[in-house]
């Protein structure tokens, strides 16, 4: 299945194995219900992933998380907005490895993906067909700025980008302190 | 008011053009209409009955002139001239084609307006109290709570496809004008008893439709500086867990009603002590930044009452009439609060003609420090206006058909577009609305009768409120037939209750006759200055049940 991230679309590296027997793929995605006995299957240097339906709770993914190297979270519908929700959690939970989107998203949804923690998405062949790429990279660029402050943007959000504005502003009206003493008072006085 | 920086300008500018591209991309095959469809409903677009609709976000309900003479020209250019006020404080047009949407969205985003979010399952436009910096019973303003949250919800990445729409509202008085109680979330500002500091009573779970409820506390004081991560923490337990089998059952109150309110609050603030506060919420930097926008103007300094006002009162007993009913008093000495009725006997609830609102707009500009509100009763408001300008100003409403005298009133209907216009009705709201007001149109009738609310709703959906009306009215179909089920004891206010249901529904032509009998039922058994609410709550249903057999006999 076609496969994007925010630099455009890339092979897959990964392969979905039905069930536990992932001897002879070099990266397998395991169902969730095939998790515990991959993980004892698995050689010890194999990479791991897994793909979860979007209604299980962090809780019982954290004990995995280390051991897992990808997570592919499950979209049934493009409506369904639960993966952004368990994105974030993963992320807060110290998931590190690659996080995937996994369903019929929409070009729209995309910059929501990315800054909810997913790194990539992978879409059905049906929905890849009539979303060309070049509209997923055109729908990132569409909003420059919003408003939420920690959803991943290294504080290019509005809120933060004000707040350096005003700190900003604060070094330039300190910048009396520099005027030099032969200034006459009153130009001091009204530059402060 | 609040002025949007170069950031919102940005923001809104780009939000017109990604709605312009989602526009071409619907048309050129990329998206599928099932896929388009929560796109145009996030920028207010909806498919109605006989055409498109455009609902308009007026955030908490301010505006100021200028952007209600756009709104004018908007109505006159693409649609049939009038628009409709509804109770979410918005602007609606029935008539616009779809291909002028991006161009009226260019308009509105020269007046720093929007249609950001007034439809969709995502975090809607934010209500406030309509008399916000104004009323006398205020603790705080809770516009820049509001402003705030308009901010924060707007085009989330991870809150924009949850289970169904979601409404928050802001209150910080102490009488509750914007029904916090009926909300997703309520907000009411409110002082620490100790402390002294200004906190937030959070609610949730509120809501009306199907299946009505009243919100449940989750958090007593919520300090005001944690507001966006415990906001982040209670819409992530709901975009998780909120049920998403089932569209009826989707609402958060049905979470909350199904997993217990108690173990809904653990969640909750399981999740709030997983956040790293300061780096989710606004500084106090930016809260005050846009609390600034929202200082109060300069009021002139004026004797408590105007001596030009009370002469003019003498001389002219309908002027009096109407000062009595359409004004509020204000925190200046000297000023009111003056609602302006969008309720004439016979018109549609919540119209008004582009000529209108030019009329209004230049009211503003010229006695209300440039300012106006919607309120969710849908009637619009010149907040801070001079006691001594109220008779100039009558004179002028007069000449626009906007002096009714009726604020509160029984011809002050709440009613929702119905069958009219509306592709989800299921029955007519509006006529309903104009035969109660012909019915009732006597002033000295209205007066005797005093504060008395009926608020119709043409479907289960309940966007006219009828569950919180003191008469409520919702009109079903049955086999075929409009059918109209009347309720009683709601209320709207900080005492929030759901209306009790007297009988069966009745046909369209009854409903009048019901409403009259009822109100008998009152005039006859009430005390000395008790209001109707009171009135009920004091001798409870059976007499007005009593009253509305004698409707379903007759009628059958």
């Amino acid at each position: 299945m076609p496969l994007l991230d925010r630099n455009g679309a890339k092979d897959d590296i990964w392969a979905r194995s039905e069930g536990a027997a992932i001897g002879n793929i070099s990266a397998p995605i395991v169902p969730w219900d095939a998790l515990p006995d991959a993980l004892n299957q698995r050689a010890p240097d194999q990479p791991l992933g897994v793909l979860i339906p979007n209604n299980i709770s962090v809780e019982a993914l954290k004990e995995v998380l280390p051991h897992l190297a990808l997570v592919a979270i499950s979209f049934p519908a493009y409506s369904d907005g639960r993966g952004f929700s368990l994105a974030r959690q993963l992320r807060r939970h110290g998931f590190t490895g690659t996080l995937r989107a996994s369903g019929p998203l929409i070009a729209d949804q995309f910059a929501y993906a990315l800054s909810s923690g997913f790194d990539e998405v992978e879409l059905p062949e049906a929905s890849a067909g009539r979303q060309p790429v070049a509209q997923w990279l055109r729908a990132l660029e569409q909003i420059s700025h919003t408003y939420q402050r920690g959803y991943g943007d290294g504080g290019s959000n509005i809120l933060d980008q004000r707040r350096a504005a005003r700190a900003a502003a604060q070094v330039h009206s300190q910048a009396p302190a520099q005027v030099p003493a032969q200034v006459p008072a009153q130009l001091q006085a009204e530059a402060s | 008011m609040y002025r949007y920086d170069e950031f919102d300008e940005r923001f809104v500018r780009e939000r017109v053009a990604q709605f312009s591209d989602q526009v071409s991309r619907r048309l050129d095959g990329s998206l599928t209409e099932d896929e388009f469809k929560p796109l145009r409903l996030k920028n207010g677009v909806y498919l109605q009955l006989h055409a498109y609709m455009l609902r308009i976000a007026v955030p908490y309900g301010t505006l100021n002139g200028r952007q209600l003479r756009q709104l004018a020209l908007i109505g006159e250019r693409f649609d049939r001239g009038y628009g409709h006020f509804t109770t979410r404080q918005n602007l609606q047009f029935n008539w616009p084609k779809l291909r002028d949407v991006p161009e009226i969205l260019g308009l509105l985003a020269d007046v720093e307006m929007h249609c950001i979010q007034t439809s969709g399952n995502c975090i809607r436009n934010v209500t406030a109290d309509h008399f916000a910096g104004v009323a006398q019973d205020e603790i705080e303003d809770p516009r820049p709570t509001a402003e705030l949250i308009r901010q924060w919800s707007s085009l989330h990445p991870e809150f924009s496809y949850l289970p169904r729409k979601f409404k928050i509202a802001v209150t910080g008085a102490e009488a509750d004008r914007a029904v916090t109680k009926a909300h997703d979330i309520g907000l009411r500002l409110r002082r620490h008893p100790h402390t002294h500091e200004v906190c937030y009573e959070v609610s949730v779970g509120g809501g009306l439709g199907r299946t009505p409820m009243i919100g449940k506390v989750v958090r007593d004081y919520l300090p005001k500086a944690d507001l966006l991560a415990f906001l982040e923490a209670i819409m992530r337990v709901y975009n998780l867990e909120g049920r998403r089998d089932n569209k009826y059952k989707a609402r958060v109150k049905i979470l909350v009603h199904e997993t217990g309110t108690e173990e809904f609050i653990r969640r909750v603030e399981e999740e709030f002590a997983q956040l790293d506060g300061p780096s989710i919420n606004a500084d106090p930097e930016e809260v005050a930044r846009i609390a600034a926008y929202f200082a109060p103007p300069t009021y002139e300094a004026l004797p408590a009452v105007s001596r030009t006002l009370d002469a003019m009162k003498a001389a002219n007993p309908a002027f009096a009439r109407w000062v009595e009913v359409n004004t509020t008093p204000h925190k200046a000495p000297g000023y009111t609060a003056l609602t302006i009725s969008l309720k004439p006997v016979g018109e549609a609830p919540g119209d008004a003609t582009s000529e209108q609102m030019r009329i209004v707009a230049d009211l503003a500009e010229q006695f209300s420090h440039d300012e106006l509100r919607v309120t969710h009763a849908q009637n619009l408001v010149l907040p801070h206006v001079r006691q001594r300008d109220l008779f100039t100003i009558w004179q002028r409403l007069g000449e626009a058909k906007l002096a009714s005298a009726n604020i509160g009133l029984i011809t002050d209907i709440i009613s929702c577009p119905g069958l009219d216009y509306c592709a989800l009705a299921t029955a007519r709201s509006i006529p309903i609305a104009q035969a109660i007001q012909h019915r009732f149109a006597s002033d000295t009738r209205q007066r005797d009768i005093g504060e008395l609310n009926i608020k119709i709703s043409g479907c289960i959906n309940a966007c006219g409120h009828h569950h919180v009306g003191h008469i409520g009215i919702l009109g079903l179909e049955k086999r075929g037939i409009e059918s109209y089920q009347i309720t009683l004891g709601g209320d709207a206010s900080e005492n929030a209750a759901i209306g009790e249901i007297l009988g069966p529904g009745l046909a369209a032509e009854d409903v009048p006759d019901a409403i009259e009998r009822i109100v008998n039922v009152y005039l006859a058994e009430r005390n000395e200055g008790e209001s109707f609410l009171a009135n009920v709550r004091r001798i409870g249903l059976s007499p007005f049940k009593a009253a509305f057999q004698e409707v379903v006999h007759a009628a059958a």
